[in-house]
């Protein structure tokens, strides 16, 4: 591993050498080119991410006033943040939701990989069913969900009852209600995840299987010994990506739960909070401090994941 | 051959981006000169039933006034008041545009209503003593008008005849009270067919107000510097509504209200009575279900009679590129004429004195000349400046009421000190 590694570190050495040499016109051409095929892509990161980024971290030490007037109040937004019961329900709610959804969905999801990536008949149609909530609207979805999980004539609670079991209200029991948002976030995004490891699977050569079988492996010793850790790139990126749209979570609870619920304190979620907050009741400079708190959970959890991949992810 | 072809894409790629800038460029202008020459004006509204009725008035506009056509815009009502936002904050409004009482102090104050007050004085068409007081005051700040009164609406007892029928309960009637709406609720309910007498859902405008305007009590003070929630009147009410569902039983809980809507139930006749305003009309006469089974009549009778009215106005955006044809428009909307044609189109209850009537006429399925008779006791719709945000401060403070979880009183006076502290910040 070592010697690959200095390896390709003196070709990339001798590749700045060559290129330093050769600054020639049809060099400095095809740079031109190369900057002006990027050029789209960078107006729209500008224009759509970097720059109402850092409005956004302006706007946090603004109190936002009606039609964008707004008054510098320095760190009064995040002062109130940090005493504020509803910021700390909210960052509860969000954390349970992602431990609760992500270790689901990325053990669903690789079960679900492996289990298509065999030999079967009719493999694509299976994974066309997986995949089928990635391509539904969101909106749909819920809207289905909620009929589902309504406790008196959803379809769930109605099989419940036939094998004698009383359900909860599935979204209106503050104990139950964020497990809901966690079963429909979990539902819709398997395909999407179960697609990313299929391609990961893909990669591994099949010697491996072979070469285990002949020295007796069985299924499941190949999956935990060969499967895993030549999968484990794709995985890392499942999970962190997965943090981040879990520590996002917004439209599943917009859809299924409103603000007269009473479930609501137990599944508003800090994008939730940061929705209510800048838009129905009119105040972006706090919202605007909730986002900034929510960048800086993800950016610290990102970071440790990123430090811990070199224990566990194999390239 | 191989850089003609990169040069190539690469023109391609610039050109979509430059032109994609262009497009997104052109789509702010609110008001375009048409072809002849003409005249634009943009009219937002958000309520898709009435977009023929307005669409009517419009059309007899520009018979009238050639050389000005009117665009009108619909929108939902959620994203009608984000959209709205976002055009003053740019200062690309439509150029004429409805008005809420829960928005109104919010925009006039911040400048940018056109003040009418001159003009109005100055029109033969329109009078203000034409409208009911209080809806000239919703839109009146510091003694200038901001829009005039374009409808009303009043908030009703709609009650389930065959679901009365079949418990064998007499209708209700203009003399009902309190304890006759309880004491029918409790016959009505049937848990077996999964059937309750009333529907009391966490609502102010269709639910809790109405009662406490009916109890004596209020919801703000007089000078809107203190919430009213805390004092014995409001309790009262609230306790009594709160009951219905917590203690009584005759109406669906606030869980089951959370799951499904409070006009689905009535609709499907799980509750046999619920309050609805007027713009529920269309929407009920729409349903075969309500329109064979259901009727409306007037709120029962607390210690006084009481029903909550609000009513939306017509406004121009101040800073329009067509300040005279925009006003003309909005003169004409005003006018009894134009009132009378809404009245015809039967969306909206005008606001305009005695075309009321005219309105009554199109109603044929419901009995619903109550909701014009109401208007002589209504109380007007509570609201200040910061109306959404002590709404909102209300609602979660009274949602532990309605779980069982605290007492009304005590959920009343929280929600007193949060309202108040909002109220506080308005000066």
């Amino acid at each position: 591993m070592i010697s690959k590694n200095e390896n390709s570190v003196e070709i990339s050495m001798e590749k700045n050498i060559k290129v330093k040499k050769k600054i020639s016109k049809s060099m400095l051409n095809e740079w031109k080119w190369g900057y002006i095929m990027i050029l789209p892509t960078f107006i729209g990161l500008m224009a759509l991410n970097i720059i109402p980024a850092i409005q956004t971290l302006i706007l946090s030490f603004e109190k936002a006033g009606s039609f964008g007037k707004s008054t510098w109040v320095g760190l009064d937004n995040y002062k109130k943040l940090f005493q504020d019961p509803a910021i700390i329900q909210a960052t509860y709610n969000t954390f349970k939701y992602t431990i609760l959804s992500v270790p689901c969905i990325v053990v669903l999801s690789l079960i679900v990989a492996v289990l298509l990536n065999q030999k079967i008949k009719g493999t694509s149609v299976y994974r066309t069913i997986f995949f089928l909530p990635m391509v539904a609207a969101p909106a749909a979805i819920a809207m289905i969900w909620k009929w589902l999980f309504n406790s008196e004539y959803g379809l769930i609670n109605y099989f419940l009852a036939m094998i004698g079991i009383a359900g909860p209200n599935w979204l209106s029991d503050p104990n139950v209600a964020l497990i809901s948002v966690v079963i429909v976030g979990v539902w819709s995004a398997v395909g999407y995840n179960m697609v990313l490891f299929l391609a990961g699977l893909q990669e591994i050569p099949k010697d491996y299987y072979e070469a285990a079988n002949i020295d007796g492996a069985t299924p499941l010793r190949q999956f935990f010994s060969i499967t895993i850790p030549l999968v484990s790139p794709t995985m890392f990126f499942v999970v962190v990506t997965n943090f981040i749209g879990s520590f996002q979570v917004f439209d599943t609870i917009f859809m299924l739960t409103d603000p007269n619920n009473p479930a609501f304190k137990n599944t508003q979620s800090l994008v939730y909070l940061f929705y209510r907050s800048s838009f129905v009741l009119n105040d972006r400079g706090y919202g605007s401090a909730i986002v900034m708190f929510l960048l800086a959970i993800i950016m610290v959890i990102t970071a440790i994941q990123l430090k811990c991949q070199k224990k566990w992810v194999n390239y | 051959m191989k850089k003609s072809i990169k040069k190539f894409i690469s023109i391609i790629a610039a050109t979509v981006a430059v032109s994609t800038l262009v497009v997104g460029c052109s789509g702010t202008s609110s008001a375009t000169r048409g072809a002849k020459g003409d005249v634009t004006l943009t009219y937002a509204i958000w309520d898709k039933n009435q977009e023929p009725g307005m669409r009517a008035m419009a059309d007899a506009f520009e018979k009238k006034n050639s050389g000005i056509k009117i665009d009108i815009q619909s929108t939902d009502w959620g994203a009608y008041w984000t959209k709205l936002e976002a055009a003053a904050s740019g200062g690309s409004l439509p150029d004429v545009f409805w008005m809420h009482a829960t928005q109104a102090r919010k925009y006039d104050t911040n400048g940018v209503l056109m003040d009418l007050t001159d003009k109005i004085k100055g029109s033969s068409l329109v009078s203000l003593d034409k409208f009911p007081k209080d809806l000239v005051e919703l839109y009146e700040n510091d003694g200038k008008n901001y829009a005039i009164p374009k409808d009303f609406d009043t908030i009703g007892l709609w009650y389930n005849k065959k679901l009365f029928d079949e418990a064998g309960v007499a209708y209700p009637n203009e003399n009902w009270t309190w304890d006759d709406l309880a004491s029918a609720a409790k016959k009505l309910t049937n848990p077996d067919k999964g059937v309750y007498g009333f529907g009391a859902p966490m609502d102010m405008q269709q639910g809790f107000d109405n009662f406490i305007f009916q109890n004596g009590g209020k919801v703000l003070s007089d000078d809107k510097t203190k919430s009213g929630l805390d004092t014995p009147a409001t309790k009262e009410a609230l306790q009594w509504y709160i009951d219905l569902s917590v203690k009584e039983k005759v109406s669906p809980n606030q869980k089951m209200f959370a799951e499904n809507s409070y006009t689905a139930l009535f609709e499907s006749g799980k509750t046999a009575m619920g309050l609805f305003g007027s713009w529920m009309l269309s929407e009920f006469g729409a349903n075969e279900y309500v329109a064979k089974n259901c009727d409306v009549t007037v709120l029962p009778k607390g210690k006084e009679r009481a029903t909550i009215y609000n009513g939306l106005g017509n406004a121009v955006a101040a800073n329009t590129p067509h300040k005279e044809e925009a006003w003309k428009f909005v003169e004409f909307l005003g006018s009894e004429e134009a009132n009378e044609i809404q009245a015809e189109s039967g969306v909206a209850i005008p606001a305009y004195q005695s075309t009321a009537d005219a309105w009554t006429k199109t109603q044929t399925k419901f009995n619903s000349k109550v909701y014009v008779d109401m208007l002589s006791y209504a109380k007007i719709y509570p609201h200040s400046k910061e109306t959404a945000k002590w709404q909102d401060a209300e609602n979660q403070a009274l949602l532990k009421a309605f779980t069982g979880e605290v007492s009304v009183s005590d959920a009343c006076d929280e929600a007193a000190k949060k309202v108040n502290e909002i109220l506080a910040t308005e000066k």
